[in-house]
């Protein structure tokens, strides 16, 4: 059971843990700073924090005590990179930190903005930029990768297959999704039947949003997104990516997605309204929810607001663990099901804007 | 020496952060040095490329620094410094 459950906030970290069926607060770390990114090492259980400090810059913080002591960690930098010739790069966002595998201990990737790709061998005390994909030809192709709803590319998903550790994807806004196979010497884009409705060529190679990738731990070569432009799913590991979207273009935009473990076609969104509004679809908040691979949807509303509801859930505002799941909107609001997302429970009305979550 | 002061703001991240004197003859010289007293401490002050963040204000008296790329504003050693946050937040 997932007792335990981190939630970054524009305002701070609070820390949850189930008690008696009751999500209680069992702390608030980092109060009143803008907590970014939220992580948890599944080999260590360390917890980690982005801080997004408007004036001091991005900053990384760990604990290995579940929040009783925190660890400033050091930070990417693009010291001596340049985002395009003449233009030095400078660390935008640390959008997401994934562990490098169990064979890799003390190994850490990053995805950042404005597009690099970092790798730490000491457990985030230095990081190096991952220079294959750096120099990828089409980073610098302003057709191919540029920003989506910030003024940079960011790579918000890193996906490392249990099984090999060599095998990692990336998905970054606006470029696409970019597989290795070497553990990151070279890398290439696997957007084969995505749609960029944005672009004058919608199945063109790279200039892809994906808002967040997932795999199948269970089977490494399923993989979902929740894409600008709908809901797609591979079955062999990228090579062709089919719309799962729902019939009569419901469930297509949103930004969060979770996926079970073991079962694959099991999987949840949390659709949005276009991408002028992001508000739910007619205010009404659902979680859409498929146990066949997405060939059907079910809109879940037991225990969510029926009207007038204005959340909108960020690409890393939906986790799932063990059939447990939890989301939390920009409006701060936190739900939580402990039925695999059949029904819901209202845990908080009155948080700061929540950027992500991670059971720990 | 020219003396430095700090916004408050900055000891929640460095405790031991106090009014100090520095020698040094340019602002960059001068965030250097505050580096060796309180490592890490210019990462909140500057950029990967050296430039000071969009959100950080230094002066040299009541006058803001002019070069906020590269940090070449002279000190003299009965300047006051002082390293603050711009008025922005959210």
């Amino acid at each position: 059971m997932n007792s335990v459950l981190l939630v970054g906030t524009s305002k701070g970290l609070v820390v949850y843990q189930l008690e008696k069926k009751e999500w209680v607060v069992l702390g608030v770390h980092f109060e009143g700073l803008p907590v970014s990114m939220v992580y948890v090492d599944e080999r260590t259980r360390a917890w980690w924090v982005g801080v997004s400090h408007r004036h001091w810059g991005e900053k990384l913080h760990y604990s290995r005590n579940e929040g009783t002591t925190w660890q400033e960690a050091a930070i990417p930098s693009y010291k001596g990179y340049d985002y395009k010739p003449g233009k030095p790069a400078t660390l935008k966002k640390i959008w997401v930190i994934a562990h490098a595998g169990p064979d890799r201990p003390g190994e850490l990737w990053a995805g950042t903005e404005p597009g690099g790709l970092f790798y730490s061998r000491d457990e985030g005390n230095s990081w190096e930029i991952v220079e294959s994909l750096w120099n990828h030809p089409s980073r610098t192709n302003e057709n191919q990768w540029f920003g989506a709803g910030k003024d940079y590319p960011f790579i918000h998903s890193i996906v490392v297959d249990p099984s090999n550790s060599n095998h990692v994807y990336v998905g970054i806004s606006c470029a696409g999704i970019f597989e290795t196979t070497d553990g990151g010497l070279s890398w290439q884009p696997r957007n084969k039947g995505l749609k960029a409705a944005y672009l004058p060529n919608p199945t063109a190679d790279m200039g892809h949003d994906p808002h967040r990738v997932l795999m199948c731990r269970s089977n490494p070569k399923i993989i979902w997104q929740q894409n600008h432009c709908g809901i797609f799913r591979t079955t062999d590991g990228g090579a062709y990516w089919k719309d799962v979207s729902g019939a009569g273009g419901f469930p297509c935009y949103g930004f969060a997605l979770a996926i079970d473990d073991n079962n694959t076609g099991l999987a949840w969104v949390i659709p949005a309204q276009s991408d002028e509004n992001r508000i739910p679809v007619n205010l009404k908040l659902v979680v859409s929810r498929t146990e066949d691979g997405g060939k059907s949807w079910n809109s879940i509303d037991k225990g969510l607001p029926h009207s007038l509801a204005f959340d909108l859930v960020l690409r890393h505002g939906l986790v799932q663990k063990d059939g447990v799941l939890a989301f939390g909107t920009t409006n701060g609001n936190l739900y939580v099901s402990q039925d695999s997302g059949i029904s819901w429970q209202s845990v908080a009305q009155n948080l700061a804007a929540v950027n992500g979550l991670a059971f720990a | 020496m020219a003396k430095v002061r700090f916004t408050s703001a900055l000891t929640r991240f460095f405790p031991d952060l106090a009014e100090m004197d520095i020698q040094a003859s340019t602002v960059r010289e001068a965030l250097l040095n505050i580096e060796k007293k309180h490592p890490g401490i210019l990462s909140y002050l500057v950029e990967d490329d050296g430039q000071l963040r969009k959100h950080v204000n230094i002066f040299r008296g009541e006058d803001l620094i002019k070069d906020r790329q590269s940090l070449t504003d002279e000190i003299e050693p009965n300047d006051e410094i002082l390293i603050f946050q711009a008025l922005s937040g959210g």
